[in-house]
Order: C-alpha cells, then structure tokens, then sequence
C-alpha cells in the first residue's frame, strides 16, 4: 500500500513540476503594469530570439507592491532555476525600506537591468521657475512655498527623486520638502498645471503627452545625457546637479540556483538586451537605454538599497 | 460637422463584422462578469488583456473587446442586484435597494428591464457627452485640488444619513465602520504601513470586492442556514414579463438626472462609478415627494442608480483619454492596455490619434446598442434563475464569488477575510443596521484622507484651505444640506404619514 502512496505521490509531483519546466516569468502586478510588461517583452524576445523554444508564461501574481511574489519566490521557489521575476526600482525601494515582511535584498540574485525611464521634474507652463536652480533656489529660500506631487508615495521613487535632487543640491534638511504622493503620475500633473503644486516629478514616460501638448515644461531630466526626442531638455547635471535616477527596467531571480544558471540567466538578459527588438520597444515607450548585468547589477542594487536607506532615514521612514 | 465626420471616420474603422463580432462576444462575456459577485468590472476586463494579447488583436480590435466587456460589466452587476439582493460588482450596490424588493414583490422582470434601458441612456448619453465634451472637460480636472475631492467626499458621507435604514446614527456608525476598514493598509501621506500586523496582504489595504462580497453574498448565506431557507432572499414571485411601457416614462426623469449625476462623478477623476450611482440615487432620493417608498421597490430607485453608473463609466473615460488620468478602478485597467498597444493616452491623443479615440467611441455605441438588445430580451432568461431552488442557487452563486475572490490575488487570505465580513454583515443585518454605508466607506474612506491630508501638506496645515475656492465652498454647503435636510424634512414628512401608496398599484 505504502509503495502505492508513494507512486502516487512521486506521480503528482511530477504532474506537478512538468509545467515548471518551461520559462515563467512572475509579474508582480496585475496585467498591464510596468512590470507586466518588462515580463511580456522579455519572454516575447526570448522566444523569437529562439532562446527559449516555447512561449514564456506570463504570471500575474500581485499584492504589496511586489512584496507578495518576492516572498513566495523566496520561500517556495529557492531552487526554481525557469522563473525570473520583474523588478524595478520601487523593488529595491520597497527592500530597502523593509516594506517586504522582513525580505531582504540578498535573499534573491540580481540579474541586470536593460532599460531604464529617467526621472524628469516639471513645472506648469506658466510657472515662474525656468529651469533647475529657479525651483533649488526657492526651495531653499522658503521650502514651504513650494510642494512636489508624484506618482508614489511618500517613500517611494518618484519622492526619493525629489529629495535626492534636493540632497545633491545642498538643500540638506529633507523633512522640511513638501511634497504629495498621487495615484499616478498622471494625476499628479493635473495638480501642478491646476496650480496645487508647484513641480511634479515623475518617469518621463509618464509626462510626454504633457511636454508634447505644452501644458507643462520640463525643467530637468534625471538621466546621464539628454534623452533623445526631447533635446532641448537639459539634464540636472548640466544644471550643476550631479544626480541620475532612472526607474530601472530588469529581473531578478532566485538565490538558490546554481552558478551556472545565474549566468545562463545574466547572458540570456544581455541577448535580449542587444536585439532589436528590445530597442524598438524602448523606443515606443519612450525608456531610455540603461545596461547593468551580473555582478555589477548586484553591486549597483546593494549601494542603491544603502542609499535609500540614508534617505529613507532622513525623513523618518526608517529608524 | 467636424464631430460627425470624425464619427463617420471611427464608424468605417469599428464597424466591421470582425470588430462586431467582439463587440458581442465582449458585451456578453462582460454581462456575465458583471453579474459573477466576485467578478467587477475592473478584472473582467484585466483578466482578459492577457486574452487579447494571445489572440494577437490589433489596437482598435483590443480596445473594442475590453470596452465592450466594461461596459457589459456595468450592465450586468445589476442582474445579481436586482435577483439575489448581491451586487455583482461594486457600483450596482445602490440598486440593491430598490431592485430587490420590487423583485420581492414579482416585479423582477420589470425592475431588470427598467435598469437595462436606464444603463442604455446612462452610457449612451454619456458616450455622446464624452463625443462632444471631451476636449473642453479635460480641464475639469485641473479645478479640483484635494480640497475639492475632500469637499466631494464629504458631499456623500453627509448624505448618507438619508439612506435605507432609519436611524441615522446606524447609517453613521456603519460608514465609520467603513472608515475604520478604509484606514487599513499603506499610509500615502507618511509611507508607513498602517494596522497590517506585519502582513503583506493587508499592505495595499482591504479590497472593496472582498467586502462587498463578504456583506452581501455570504451574509445570505448565513441567513439561509439560520432560517433553513423559509427566511431566504431568494424566493420571490416571478410575474409575467411584459416590457413595462408607462413604467419607463415614469422613470424616465430618475434617468435622466442620474445620467447628468453620474457623467459628472465620471468625469472626475478619482470619483468613479460608484459615487456616481450613490449620488444619483440620493439625489433622486431627495427630489422625490414620496420618499418613504424608496428602499422598499421603487423603480425610480432602480433607474437612477443605474443610469448614474453606466454614465459614470462614460465620464470615467474622459479623463482617461484626455488626461491619462483613470476615473475609475476599470479605466485604471483599460490605460494600462493602451500604454501597452503603444497609445498613450493624454492631451495629444485626440489631435495625434484620432483614428483610436473615434473608433473607440463608435465601439463604445455600438456596444451600448448590442447589450441594450441583449439584455431586454434576456430578461426571460435572467429572471428564470430565480426557478433554481435557493439551496442550489446560493451555494453556486457563493462558489463562484470565493473562485472571484480568490482569483484578485490567488491568496487564501482574502477568502478568510470574506467570510469575517460575512459574520460582520450577518451581525449589522441583525442590527438593522445598513451596509451600503460600510462598502461607501471602505471605497471613499481612503482617497477622502489622502486628500484631506494632501491638502493640509499644501497649506502647511491651514484649515482654512478646505474653504478657499468657489468649487469646495458649493460642495460644503451642498454636503451641509444634504446632512441636514433628512433630519428637517423628517419632522415635516412623519406628522401627516405619507399615503402608503404604492407608485405600482395603479399599474397592475
């Protein structure tokens, strides 16, 4: 009998484990979020670039703001050497600010990045700040007088943006920066043209129907060089801001696969990463390209999770 | 006429047999979603983006589908409504309350025929505002700071003493219950969580849907075992099934002004579909001279919430399309579809990309005329789930709403939370005390504190600003009426008691 439970068992599990063989990549949002789509891209790429012979099933498996599919990758898919998960960098926001139950950041391995949509700050089209150090200086003058909106949270990405900013800036007391977490970067533009906020900041994917329409104007972008298609916005370092802050596009996968595998997974990203396909889809939506693979990707996630700790500190998030 | 032949242009694209035939396909895939408790409208539709890709459809093709199954969604909630006193989604809630007792009292089929042409008008009118209007709407949006919204929400919560129950301080303990429920969850304002008890389920807070189905389903349930189904709600007199004419030119007014409520929630962002129906059943509430028979099957209440839902969801597309901005959990589903059909949605939209917002319109018409002759004539069918024996109905009905529930996140944990709303519910129900207000303050609790909190940021703590602008001062003295009317207009309406006359019984 005993025998018989077993092949049961051994027979299930089977069952269980065939489907887990092909690719799956894990979306920790509902269908057609950003992470969503750095899932569909990817696995799309994968299989027409003949690296994977089957599809690459999308899963959707959302719940706190990613913290639901980090610990179940963690906890029941160590050694699930086929499933990579989407990650940016609310990802390593939410790790650095503890947000994910207790997860730390090195309890998965961090593949690589292969695009990334800069930061911008924008004002309304009307605004009196024309560029950077106009909105520095009146922050600094008065930080009462004017108030960020973003898409995130207080914490979150599109906040760290503006007190990073601030930060590089030499404007050191980050409490004192007003700043409102909308439902999107989106209606966090209504507010500033409707004259509630002062600036916004957000992806720059986010706002180019609005620089495009002209209803606001782009006083600064976050990125290493100008972002092409939008020229004749400066970036901060031009301004005398040493900052970059690019929501990075990548994936992680889990800690307890083999060397080997880590490295299929780091070659397999850069394969995706060069075609063209991938620079297509960066061009129609509007990333910026950003290519951090392997070892450096880990290194860049460590220092990027202390540095948000310092913030994050800062400003009372974290004790 | 620019606007008709820019219409012309949008019918040419999405009137084909093969866009028509989504259209169909997703009205009565949608109608049935909607009418799943357990299944709204916003993963109807998210459920089916992964669909459209592995179909491999086309922008326009994928918009149809999925528009069709939103707006098929919003007529279906209130078949569940209107049946089985269980909203199939969130913002046909309102209509339980009247539908259900005209249900109870054989009028299933003329409730169910009433509230489908009332949807007609509601989207349709809606559609044809969001034709016209969208462009100069857009900037709607930009008057309304967070003191607004705060001023919105508390327009309905003041009105909330006016519902169903009869004891004002029941409806107000109930929608602080909400409120209570509402505060669960990630803080926007300070970024920390709040009474998570270090649970990631609980970090994105309370779903409405797990609530709603909690309160309604699973409290019949509970019901039904108590009273070994001779107290079900199940179990009302089918009547014969006529299209109600004089009934329909009765409520054509409710209609009316629960489209003009309701397009307007839409339209702004942040309002959504089931302010929209609150309002428009309140307001209608109030506008009426025999408003005692509200709640107890008057098919005014039926109609007005409905067509303020389904324009809502019309208005929601306003700023969607215009803004980028989602009105609405739906519309938040459908943006994220057409950032990933590269469209992006904006104020360029209708200048660059005529060809997608035309086409989306004339299939959103198109849509509105397949699910109007869809859901008349589907009455029959409708109203013959009420022949299925409760004992099997209930559980099926309660089956599919815990796959619904469960499918939101695939945890077993909002299914546990399910059934403690349904012990909630059961408690409340025998308390007399309402539930609407419980789901109106889970929904609106949380954007009604992030806005107050938001304002109070921009003014460095300065109340005055609530009261600073034209738009929140009408909507204070507004909410500041509808608070204290019920209480004046009770003193006046309980002296003489009202002829219980039955706005029904001169019709049969």
């Amino acid at each position: 009998m005993k025998i018989w439970t077993r092949a049961t068992l051994a027979a299930l599990l089977m069952g269980a484990a065939a489907p887990a063989m092909a690719e799956e990549c894990i979306a920790p949002a509902n269908p057609g979020g950003g992470w969503d789509f750095t899932c569909r891209q990817i696995g799309r790429i994968m299989t027409e670039l003949g690296i994977t012979p089957n599809l690459v099933q999308v899963t959707n498996l959302a719940g706190a703001g990613g913290g639901v599919a980090f610990t179940q990758i963690v906890a029941d898919r160590n050694e699930d050497a086929e499933v990579f998960v989407a990650a940016s960098s609310a990802t390593t926001t939410r790790l650095a600010q503890n947000a994910f139950a207790g997860a730390s950041a090195d309890q998965v391995r961090w593949v690589g990045t292969i695009g990334g949509d800069p930061g911008v700050i924008v004002v309304a089209k009307d605004s009196p700040f024309q560029n950077l150090n106009d909105l520095v200086a009146a922050v600094k003058a008065d930080p009462t007088k004017v108030t960020f909106a973003g898409g995130s949270a207080v914490g979150g990405f599109d906040h760290l943006k503006v007190l990073m900013t601030m930060d590089k800036a030499g404007f050191e007391d980050a409490r004192a920066v007003k700043y409102i977490g909308l439902d999107g970067g989106a209606d966090a533009i209504t507010q500033t043209v409707g004259g509630f906020t002062q600036a916004m900041t957000g992806d720059l994917s986010e706002v180019t129907g609005f620089i495009k329409s002209g209803d606001v104007r782009a006083v600064a972008v976050l990125s290493d060089a100008r972002v092409p298609g939008f020229d004749d916005v400066p970036t901060a370092k031009e301004q005398g801001v040493d900052i970059v802050a690019m929501n990075w596009r990548g994936i992680y996968v889990p800690k307890g696969i083999s060397d080997d595998a880590y490295a299929k997974w780091v070659d397999t990203l850069k394969k995706v990463g060069e075609s063209e396909q991938w620079k297509t889809v960066m061009a129609e939506n509007g990333l910026a390209p950003y290519t951090v693979l392997g070892a450096d990707f880990e290194t860049f996630v460590t220092e990027n999770i202390a540095q948000i700790q310092e913030i994050s500190k800062e400003i009372g998030l974290l004790q | 006429m620019d606007i008709l032949s820019n219409l012309a242009m949008g019918f040419e694209i999405a009137a084909s047999p093969y866009t028509l035939l989504l259209a169909v396909i997703g009205a009565f895939v949608g109608t049935i979603i909607g009418a799943l408790p357990g299944l709204g409208p916003s993963n109807g539709v998210a459920l089916l983006i992964p669909i459209s890709f592995s179909l491999g459809l086309d922008a326009i093709s994928a918009l149809v589908l999925l528009t069709s199954v939103y707006y098929g969604a919003m007529y279906g909630g209130r078949i569940s409504s209107i049946l089985l006193n269980i909203p199939g989604d969130e913002p046909a809630m309102m209509t339980t309350l009247d539908g259900y007792p005209m249900a109870r009292q054989g009028m299933a089929a003329e409730a169910l025929v009433v509230s489908g042409v009332a949807s007609f008008v509601g989207s349709f009118l809606a559609t044809v505002g969001l034709m016209i209007f969208a462009p100069y709407l857009a900037g709607v949006a930009y008057k309304f700071g967070p003191a607004e919204y705060f001023a919105l929400y508390m327009l309905a919560f003041c009105t909330l003493g006016g519902m169903g129950s009869n004891n004002q301080a029941k409806a107000a303990l109930a929608a602080a219950i909400g409120l209570a429920i509402s505060m669960i969850g990630l803080d926007k304002t300070t970024g920390m969580p709040r009474f998570t008890f270090g649970q990631l389920h609980l970090m994105d807070g309370i779903d409405f849907l797990v609530a709603i189905v909690g309160l309604f389903a699973v409290v019949e349930v509970f019901f039904f075992i108590e009273s070994h189904g001779s107290n079900s709600a199940i179990g009302v007199k089918l009547g014969k099934i006529l299209i109600p004419w004089k009934m329909l030119k009765q409520t054509s007014g409710a209609m009316l002004r629960g489209t003009g409520i309701g397009f307007i929630a839409g339209v702004l962002p942040g309002a959504g579909a089931s302010l929209g129906s609150f309002l428009a059943y309140m307001g209608e509430k109030s506008l009426s001279s025999d408003k005692a028979s509200f709640g107890k099957g008057n098919p005014r209440g039926v109609a007005a919430p409905e067509a303020g839902n389904n324009a809502a969801a019309g208005g929601a597309l306003v700023p969607m399309l215009t803004l980028g901005v989602p009105g609405s959990g739906t519309t938040a589903v459908l943006l994220a579809l057409l950032l990933t059909l590269n469209i992006t949605p904006g104020p360029l939209l209708f200048s660059e990309r005529p060809e997608v917002v035309w086409s989306l319109i004339a299939a959103l018409l198109i849509a509105n005329v397949v699910l109007l002759l869809m859901n008349v004539p589907m009455v029959k069918i409708f109203v013959h789930i009420l022949s299925v024996p409760a004992w099997i109905l209930l559980p099926g009905v309660t089956m599919v709403a815990f796959v619904g529930i469960y499918s939101l996140t695939g945890s077993g944990f909002d299914m546990l939370m399910m059934v403690g709303f349904g012990v909630l519910g059961y408690v409340m129900k025998k308390l007399d005390m309402p539930t609407v207000p419980v789901i109106l303050g889970i929904l609106l609790g949380n954007a009604m504190e992030d806005n107050l909190r938001r304002a109070m940021v921009l003014s460095n703590g300065d109340w005055k600003i609530l009261f600073s602008s034209p738009i929140s001062i009408g909507l204070w003295i507004a909410a500041v009426l509808g608070f204290i009317a019920p209480l004046v207009l009770r003193r006046f309406l309980k002296k003489p008691p009202l002829p219980q006359t039955d706005p029904m019984a001169n019709e049969d």
